[in-house]
């Protein structure tokens, strides 16, 4: 398993699973789809992609891999959530359903549907921590913001104040855990998804 | 409409087509389900769908009271918006550009422009690229969806034969529109002008999908989906995704067959866990055989 090369699972129980497999493939990993605990063993890293969060929170439960996936992240596994993704690793989440779960690992209270409904969902450029020489150009779809961090929390984006309104974290890393309220996937600029094969290149290294 | 004009690059930038679709990808592997009040809406959502689409009536009780079929009460969809957090999609009449105006500033995620309701026009379809609101049309052929998506629909669904809990037209229309695109892109760049000609599409489309050996636009099914069977097939065919109208809550037990489907349609291709949902559901809506309809009861004839 310490080859250059690490399998990169994408949950696939519902979602913009494609074009995260793409994204990955195209960074130079091994992505395949994952909607099974067996499945979720045998990957280095895991995706968890764009959707609906209540959805995937729903069938994660159902399918018993809700345990498993929050046994992988105590047990150090890096995962990248992109918008639903980032709703399933946040410790606490606002505006979810009332009995909605998510996996959780990163310290953060993270607003479902923040910037509003699909109406409201709009393309930006933001400035990314590590990126300095270009934007990422941000995609966001009834996407949620991170309300409030923990002090063990870095924040590599956020969408600047504009129009009377706050300025809004889009995009955190905590440990092996990467989040973006956005979604690099539907771009084409793989750099956000070349960075998270790089976290999972080391955390292979540390492992071995 | 992409983000490369320099002068507005650093303003957010809404309703773009990148924004339009990449909304209908993150609804990929997921359930739509016909919903008719609010508590309707919750039990869907509580089942694990993706978005609820609202309406008056359901296609099977359009189907059996006869008369014009309309855009929905605006109480009735603001009431159904604020019941569930997931998205919630409505219908306007085919070229019904007013109502589609009327369900964009009501603030729904989604626009069918549907055959199910009576057309308002029977030549022009809405210039969707108006909209900040993304469309789903339905179509029987690729031709078909091609000329929806040149009017700027944003997602695309086979149309089947809404309201008769008969999955043969939804099979007809999804195998037809695959096939077309297979077609596609067995043929020399030469060819595909008079293959744009013959699918009356515009060239620039037919050869974005001979080279993409896909739609530019997420593909659901529709119209006929009954069990958690049906949902299967319709994605083992190349389904993206699943509208299940009156199949869910003309059923005996809306609850267990709408989770029932939503597990189905995620593992599509494991037929354990489809059998292991497909116990104990009750009653499957009655269903209609497609070959006893008429000509004029024939939704997916409407619209071209």
């Amino acid at each position: 398993m310490s080859t250059s090369i690490p399998t990169i699972g994408v949950l696939a129980l519902q979602g913009d699973v494609r074009e995260h497999q793409i994204a990955l493939a195209e960074a130079d990993a091994l992505a395949r789809p994952v909607r099974r605990a067996e499945e979720l063993a045998e990957v280095d890293g895991l995706v968890i992609p764009g959707g609906e969060s209540t959805t995937m929170s729903n069938l994660a439960l159902a399918f018993d891999l809700m345990e498993p996936l929050r046994a992988r992240v105590a047990a150090g596994m890096p995962v990248y959530g992109s918008c639903a993704g980032m709703i399933m690793l946040a410790d606490k989440i606002l505006d979810g359903r009332d009995d909605q779960q998510t996996v959780g690992g990163i310290d953060m209270v993270v607003r479902r549907n923040a910037f509003g409904r699909q109406n409201e969902s709009f393309e930006s450029e933001i400035a990314f921590k590590g990126f300095e020489d270009e934007p990422v150009h941000g995609v966001f779809i009834r996407a949620p913001w991170v309300e409030s961090v923990g002090a063990g929390v870095e924040v590599l984006a956020e969408l600047p104040a504009a129009d009377g309104a706050e300025s809004r974290i889009v995009a955190v890393r905590q440990g092996n855990l990467l989040a973006t309220s956005f979604h690099p996937e539907l771009t084409g600029d793989h750099r956000v998804h070349a960075l998270f094969v790089r976290m999972v290149e080391e955390a292979v290294r540390t492992r071995a | 409409m992409s983000s490369s004009t320099p002068a507005s690059a650093d303003q957010p930038q809404i309703g773009t087509a990148r924004v339009k679709r990449g909304m209908a990808e993150q609804l990929k592997g997921g359930v739509i389900m016909d919903v008719v009040n609010a508590e309707q809406a919750k039990i869907a959502e509580d089942a694990g769908a993706v978005a609820v689409m609202a309406l008056e009536r359901v296609p099977a009780d359009i189907r059996k009271d006869g008369g014009v079929a309309r855009m929905s009460d605006p109480d009735m969809i603001e009431g159904i918006i604020n019941a569930v957090s997931i998205p919630v999609m409505a219908k306007s009449r085919i070229g019904h550009f007013v109502e589609a105006q009327v369900l964009q500033a009501l603030g729904v995620d989604y626009i069918d422009e549907s055959e199910v309701l009576t057309p308002a026009d029977e030549v022009n379809h809405s210039d969707k690229w108006a909209f900040t609101t993304p469309f789903v049309c339905g179509a029987t052929n690729l031709g078909e969806a091609l000329r929806r998506i040149a009017e700027g629909a944003a997602m695309i669904r086979s149309k089947g034969e809404a309201g008769t809990g008969n999955v043969v037209e939804a099979v007809r229309h999804m195998r037809q529109i695959n096939a077309d695109i297979r077609r596609l892109t067995t043929l020399d760049e030469n060819e595909l002008y008079v293959a744009a000609k013959n699918l009356q599409a515009p060239y620039e489309l037919v050869k974005e999908v001979a080279q993409l050996g896909k739609l530019p636009v997420v593909l659901f099914s529709a119209g006929g989906v009954a069990t958690p069977a049906d949902a299967a097939l319709m994605m083992q065919l190349g389904a993206e995704g699943v509208f299940v109208g009156s199949g869910i809550f003309k059923s005996g037990d809306p609850a267990k067959r709408a989770a029932a489907v939503v597990k189905a349609t995620t593992f599509f291709d494991d037929p354990k866990v489809i059998a292991d949902v497909s116990r104990g559901l009750g009653e499957a809506m009655v269903g209609i055989n497609c070959d006893t309809l008429p000509e004029t009861e024939r939704y997916a004839n409407r619209g071209w």
